[in-house]
């Protein structure tokens, strides 16, 4: 298994690039979703670096999986793993927010290479992979679609609608990924609007489910790889993550949402990370 | 001259089943109300190119959109006209109209036919609401004739489309050489004392008022636009210089729809006493479809009347606009 033992240092050394990434932009654009942003890296980076059937030269290639950020506000994430996979220059990242840009607060994929649709009005994303699922059958493309969820996001009806309607059309190419970070704008999930019990939602409305921990690349590889080979019902990774993970004095805390770091708090964050001595992208 | 009666629902589902003969990218997402917007006629013959959603309309949209992202499928979303642009209106905003995604929206049940079913199934703001969002066109068809053309054209264009069906049987004022331009008006009379301008079903009814009053000695022009976003903008402005005296004509709320774009184009551009004929900003309610067009003036006979008031108004010696 020294093979897997690579692949999972590997892995995990791109998800501290694309956390780097993430504080860097963040800062720089004095706004964003880090808290939410920081909880789905290690995910971004199994996905981007493993998972994915992509291509960054050809970001329209029509067999390519395609992958829909739900919860849009996490975008700074998704940029940072798609530079960093080569889809634009590392350097536009300090574009990120800026008037005129090509990474918007929410990702738009008229704009950004490689986004595979606009998100932001949460709720959304899942009814249009399922759309990009049927689309897969009725042209007969083996092409995968991964939907990344908010747990805030599932209070949602529409998610519940599109959960029912992939179950009744039994698509097995479709696999949710729930970011359980357990605290959304106001305050804890959990306390806001009870989700639980999570597993047994999504196990009733038919699909197959996954628990994992978010922040484990191996299991998140290991979740990935069962997902994409299930047969006869759409797949849910419900991953326990934390929510400004890696950086201690965000982790877990409500308020880094949507907080910018100050160019301190950002150097102090980079130094966890280890990033101490090099400077931006 | 008596003409065909059809129900703009009919000729969309039948000119679907067509195009759907002709190419293999059209499918049809409707939201279990097949038998009533006809888009069973395509499920019998296409079973495979048609997507039962159930009833839940957001997810639809978002589905289609999925489905349009490949652009190698042109998908249909069919519900009907209150549910699609109301309860799923940030869907279309978001997932279909600001990606620019090749979706096209339609809208059975338009206006105030519903089969008696009341103010909850009649839509009259959903020309109001779609012409909001950028990116998107919205095509309301006289008749049967001009659906078939429409439909067509719907899927010759790449973008988000709004398409608006009508329950019941409407006269059919189109032939064979009925040619259908894109974004373009059509006027069906030149006139130089007064224009109506009409969309959707109310041009046969205006149509009729035109050549009553014309018959009555008053010079009408009448435009029809089958298309109220983007507008024609070219039409309408040299129709008020000729005329300075507009009546709009619509099966639909005079806040926001053709009324209200028309209002706009003149106001910025040619300005002209305008009387908007349609619903008054008010939920409709249960009723046949002929007691209802009477009680809100959705007929011939009003047509005319608004046009004569005008008209006395416009032959006062004291009267300068």
């Amino acid at each position: 298994m020294v093979f897997q033992e690579e692949l999972i240092k590997d892995l995990e050394k791109k998800a501290n690039i694309i956390r780097r990434y993430i504080i860097e932009m963040i800062s720089n654009a004095e706004g964003g979703h880090i808290g939410g942003a920081l909880s789905i890296t290690d995910i971004m980076a199994v996905l981007y670096f493993h998972i994915l059937k992509i291509d960054p030269e050809n970001p329209e290639w029509e067999d390519r999986d395609r992958v829909i950020l739900s919860k849009g506000h996490a975008s700074a994430a998704w940029y940072a793993a798609l530079a960093e996979r080569g889809y634009f220059p590392k350097e536009e990242l300090l574009t990120f927010d800026h008037i005129n840009s090509r990474l918007q607060g929410h990702p738009d994929m008229n704009k950004t290479p490689g986004v595979d649709m606009s998100s932001g009005s949460l709720g959304q994303g899942i009814s249009v992979a399922l759309g990009m699922a049927l689309a897969a059958r009725y042209l007969k493309k083996i092409y995968r679609t991964f939907v990344i969820l908010g747990d805030g996001e599932t209070q949602e009806g529409q998610i519940w609608e599109a959960a029912m309607v992939a179950a009744n059309y039994s698509t097995d190419n479709l696999i949710a990924i729930l970011d359980y970070n357990k605290l959304q704008l106001y305050g804890e999930t959990n306390t806001i609007m009870n989700i639980e019990p999570v597993i047994e939602k999504w196990r009733v409305f038919g699909w197959n489910t996954i628990e994992i921990n978010g922040h484990r690349i191996n299991e998140i590889v290991q979740a990935l790889e069962e997902a994409v080979k299930f047969e006869g019902k759409p797949t849910i990774i419900i991953a326990h993550t934390i929510k400004g993970k890696g950086v201690s004095f965000m982790e877990n805390k409500v308020e880094w949402h949507s907080l910018a770091p100050t160019k301190e708090q950002a150097k102090q964050a980079l130094k966890e990370l280890g990033y101490s001595n090099e400077k931006g992208f | 001259m008596k003409n065909k009666l059809i129900a703009t629902r009919n000729a969309f589902g039948e000119a679907l089943v067509e195009l759907a003969k002709e190419r293999n990218d059209i499918v049809v997402l409707d939201a279990d109300v097949a038998s009533s917007t006809k888009t069973s006629i395509f499920k019998e013959a296409f079973p495979d190119r048609f997507f039962e959603m159930g009833i839940a309309e957001q997810n639809m949209m978002g589905v289609a959109a999925g489905m349009a992202s490949t652009k190698k499928i042109i998908p249909f979303t069919v519900t009907f006209a209150v549910f699609a642009t109301k309860r799923a209106c940030d869907q279309i905003s978001i997932s279909i109209a600001y990606p620019k995604l090749n979706v096209k929206v339609v809208g059975s049940y338009g206006g105030i036919p519903t089969g008696k079913a009341g103010a909850t199934h009649q839509a009259f703001e959903d020309i109001a609401i779609m012409r909001t969002m950028p990116n998107m066109t919205i095509i309301v068809p006289a008749d049967a004739v001009e659906m078939k053309h429409a439909v067509r054209a719907c899927v010759e264009y790449n973008g988000p489309v709004y398409l608006r069906c009508i329950r019941c049987e409407t006269p059919v004022i189109f032939d064979e050489n009925y040619k259908f331009e894109w974004n373009k008006g059509v006027t069906l009379r030149d006139g130089k004392d007064i224009t109506i301008v009409s969309t959707g079903i109310m041009t046969s009814k205006a149509l009729v008022a035109t050549n009553i009053l014309t018959e009555q000695g008053i010079d009408v022009q009448l435009i029809h636009l089958h298309t109220i976003k983007p507008i024609d903008k070219e039409i309408l402005l040299r129709a008020s210089k000729q005329t300075r005296h507009i009546v709009t004509v619509e099966n639909h709320s005079i806040i926001g729809g053709l009324g209200g774009a028309v209002a706009e184009v003149l106001s910025e551009g040619a300005p002209a006493l305008i009387k908007r004929i349609g619903i008054k900003d008010i939920f409709g309610e249960s009723g046949s479809d002929e007691d209802l067009f009477n009680k809100y003036g959705l007929t011939s006979e009003n047509i005319v009347k608004e046009v004569k008031e005008i008209i006395k108004k416009k032959t006062n010696k004291f009267y300068n606009f």
